[in-house]
C-alpha cells in the first residue's frame, strides 16, 4: 500500500518537473524572433559605426547630397523617396481598400465574398518582379498621359507640375506599390468588419436604420481601430517593398517636389548599390546605416499598428 | 378582440428547407401574443417575418402576406426601413450600441429626426423611465453602454427600440439571456406596455407563456398546430399535440 503511494508522488512529481521544463524550453523558443531581431539590430548598428565616427547622424539624415566618392552621404533624398511613394500608395490603396472591403462584408452575397477572397489571396502572392514588369509594361507608359491629362487643371500647383517626360516617376511607383499592398489591407479589413457581430448590425436595422446608417454609426466606429491596424500593416509592408517600386520609379537621388517626379526610395538604394563600389571607404557603412533606418521605420510603424491592435480588441469585448 | 397583424398563406424557405408552412393567423391589438413550441418548430422564423427580417438573409424566400392595420408589410411600394420603425424588436441577447447610454436611446430618435435639443433628451429620459431603468443609470448617461450588466443592457434595448415609437413589439426571447430577476423585471415591463402596444414575443418557457400571454400561438414542425385566447389554449386545449406539449411530454 505504501508502495503504490510513493510511486504515484513519484510519478506526480515527474509529470510537473517535465511540464516545467517544457514550460522553459517554448518560453527560449518564442523569445527567439525577438532575439533575431535584436541581433539585426545591432548588427547594423555595428557596421554602421564608420560612418558615425565621419558624419553626424543629423548630417545623415538631412543630408542632400549623396556622392561616396567625395564621402558624403546624405541620405534625406532617399528618405524622401520611400516616404513620399509609400504615402502616395497609401493615399491611392487606403480608400479603395475600406470600401471594397465594406461593399464585400457588408453588402455583397456571402457567395461573392467566397469567390472574391481565394483572388485576393492570390494577388498577395504574385512575386513582386511580375508587378514591377507589369508597372514597366502598362502604368510607365500611362503616367506621362495622365500628366499631360491633368495639366491643364492642375499644372499650376507644383505636386502636379510635370518636370519628368518619362513615366518613371513616384506616381508609377506608388500606383503599382497600391496594387501591391491592396491584397493585405483588404483581407484584413475583412476579418475586421467580420469580427463585428451581427447583434450590433440588427440592433440598428430593427430600428429602422438603413444599410449606410448602420455601417456609418455602428460598424465603423466598432472597426476604426481594426481597420487603421490594417491600414499601417499596408504601410510597413509598404516601406519594404523594393523590387518592384525599384522598376518604376526612375532612381534619380533628388527630392521629388511632383507625383510626376522621379525619386529614389531607400531600399533601392541598398539593392542597387550593395557590392558596388565597395572599395569606397564607408560606403558600406553607409548602406548599413540606410537599411538600419528602414528597420527603425518599420519597427516603429509594426509598434504603432500592434498598440492599435491591442486597443481594438479591448474594445472589442462588449 | 381587434386584429392588428394578418398573416394570410406565410411560407418561408431557407434555401431549399421549407421552415413556415402556410401560416395563417388573426394577431390581436393591445394583448400580448406568444408563440410557444418546441426547439425548430419556426418560432423564430415567424417573429422575422413580422419586421422583414429575413430580408437581410441572402437565401431565404418569403410568400404570402403580413398586414400591419391592413397594409401589407410585403408590398413592393412599402419602406423596410418604415416597417422596423413600427414593428421594433428586442433580441434574444442584448447588443448595446458602441456609443453612450444616452446615444444608445437618441440613436433611432437621430436617425427618424424624431426630436432634437431638449426634446431628445426628455424623450430619452421618458423612455429610460418606462423601461425601467432611469433611476440606475441617470448619474453616468455619458459612459460606454456596455459597461452596464445584462439585464440592464437589455432594458436599454427596450428604451432604445420603444424610442422609435413602434406600434407593435416584437421580443426573440427576450429574457432567456437574463438572470431570473432580470427577466422579471423585462416580463412586467412588457405586462405595463401592452396598455399601449401589441406585443408578441417567442418563448420556450411554459411558465412565461401562461404568465404573459392574452393569446397563444402553438408551433410544431413549422406549422400553427393551435391558437386561440391564452385561457382556452391553455386550459382546454382542442390539439392532442398541444396538449401534451403544454403538459411537458416533449420540448
Amino acid at each position: 500500500m505504501q508502495n503504490t503511494q510513493d510511486s504515484k508522488l513519484h510519478t506526480q512529481a515527474r509529470r510537473i518537473r517535465k511540464d516545467e521544463l517544457a514550460a522553459r524550453n517554448y518560453r527560449l523558443a518564442a523569445s527567439f524572433p525577438l532575439f533575431l531581431l535584436l541581433i539585426m539590430v545591432v548588427g547594423f548598428f555595428l557596421r554602421t559605426q564608420p560612418l558615425l565616427e565621419h558624419s553626424s547622424v543629423w548630417e545623415i539624415l538631412s543630408g542632400m547630397q549623396w556622392r561616396p566618392s567625395a564621402g558624403e552621404f546624405g541620405l534625406l533624398t532617399f528618405i524622401s523617396g520611400t516616404l513620399s511613394v509609400t504615402l502616395l500608395a497609401l493615399l491611392l490603396a487606403a480608400p479603395l481598400c475600406m470600401l471594397t472591403s465594406l461593399f464585400l462584408v457588408e453588402y455583397a452575397k456571402r457567395r461573392a465574398l467566397t469567390a472574391i477572397l481565394p483572388a485576393i489571396d492570390l494577388l498577395a502572392g504574385i512575386p513582386s518582379v511580375v508587378y514591377g514588369v507589369w508597372g514597366l509594361l502598362v502604368i510607365v507608359p500611362l503616367v506621362p498621359q495622365i500628366s499631360s491629362f491633368v495639366q491643364p487643371w492642375l499644372g499650376s500647383i507644383p505636386l502636379f507640375a510635370a518636370n519628368n517626360p518619362t513615366g518613371y516617376s513616384i506616381l508609377s511607383g506608388g500606383i503599382v506599390l497600391a496594387v501591391m499592398i491592396s491584397p493585405i489591407i483588404i483581407s484584413v479589413s475583412i476579418e475586421v468588419l467580420r469580427s463585428v457581430p451581427d447583434g450590433l448590425r440588427h440592433g440598428s436595422l430593427a430600428l429602422g436604420a438603413t444599410r449606410w446608417q448602420t455601417i456609418k454609426k455602428v460598424v465603423l466606429p466598432r472597426a476604426m481601430p481594426g481597420l487603421i491596424a490594417a491600414i499601417v500593416m499596408g504601410l510597413s509592408r509598404a516601406f519594404g517593398e523594393t523590387l518592384a517600386v525599384m522598376m518604376v520609379v526612375g532612381n534619380t537621388p533628388l527630392i521629388p517636389r511632383s507625383i510626376f517626379d522621379p525619386g529614389y526610395p531607400l531600399t533601392a538604394l541598398i539593392a542597387n548599390n550593395y557590392g558596388e563600389m565597395m572599395s569606397i571607404p564607408l560606403y558600406d557603412s553607409a548602406l548599413m546605416g540606410a537599411a538600419l533606418l528602414l528597420l527603425v521605420i518599420v519597427i516603429i510603424f509594426n509598434l504603432g499598428a500592434a498598440l492599435v491592435l491591442i486597443r481594438a480588441n479591448r474594445r472589442a469585448q462588449v | 378582440m381587434e386584429t392588428q397583424i394578418k398573416i394570410r398563406d406565410l411560407n418561408v424557405y431557407y434555401n431549399k428547407v421549407h421552415a413556415l408552412k402556410d401560416i395563417n393567423l388573426d394577431l390581436p391589438r393591445g394583448q400580448i401574443t406568444v408563440i410557444v413550441g418546441p426547439s425548430g418548430c419556426g418560432k423564430s422564423t415567424l417573429l422575422k417575418t413580422l419586421n422583414r427580417f429575413h430580408d437581410l438573409a441572402d437565401d431565404t424566400q418569403v410568400t404570402g402576406h403580413v398586414e400591419l392595420d391592413g397594409v401589407d408589410l410585403y408590398a413592393p411600394d412599402v419602406e423596410v426601413t418604415e416597417v422596423r420603425t413600427k414593428v421594433g424588436l428586442i433580441a434574444q441577447r442584448p447588443f448595446p450600441l458602441p456609443m453612450s447610454i444616452f446615444e444608445n436611446v437618441a440613436y433611432g430618435m437621430r436617425i427618424h429626426k424624431l426630436a432634437r435639443g431638449k426634446e431628445l433628451r426628455d424623450k430619452v429620459k421618458h423612455y429610460l423611465e418606462v423601461a425601467g431603468l432611469w433611476d440606475e443609470v441617470k448619474g453616468r448617461l455619458n459612459t460606454p453602454a456596455r459597461d452596464l450588466s445584462i439585464g440592464q443592457q437589455q432594458r436599454l434595448c427596450l428604451a432604445r427600440g420603444l424610442a422609435v415609437e413602434p406600434e407593435v413589439i416584437l421580443g426573440d426571447e427576450p429574457t432567456s439571456s437574463l438572470d431570473p430577476i432580470s427577466a422579471k423585471f423585462i416580463e412586467e415591463r412588457l405586462e405595463e406596455l401592452k396598455k399601449d402596444y401589441t406585443v408578441v414575443l417567442v418563448s420556450h418557457v411554459l411558465r412565461q407563456a401562461r404568465h404573459l400571454a392574452d393569446y397563444l400561438v402553438f408551433m410544431y414542425l413549422g406549422e400553427v398546430v393551435e391558437a386561440g385566447p391564452a385561457e382556452q389554449v391553455l386550459n382546454a386545449p382542442k390539439n392532442d399535440r398541444t396538449r401534451a406539449y403544454l403538459q411537458g411530454e416533449f420540448y
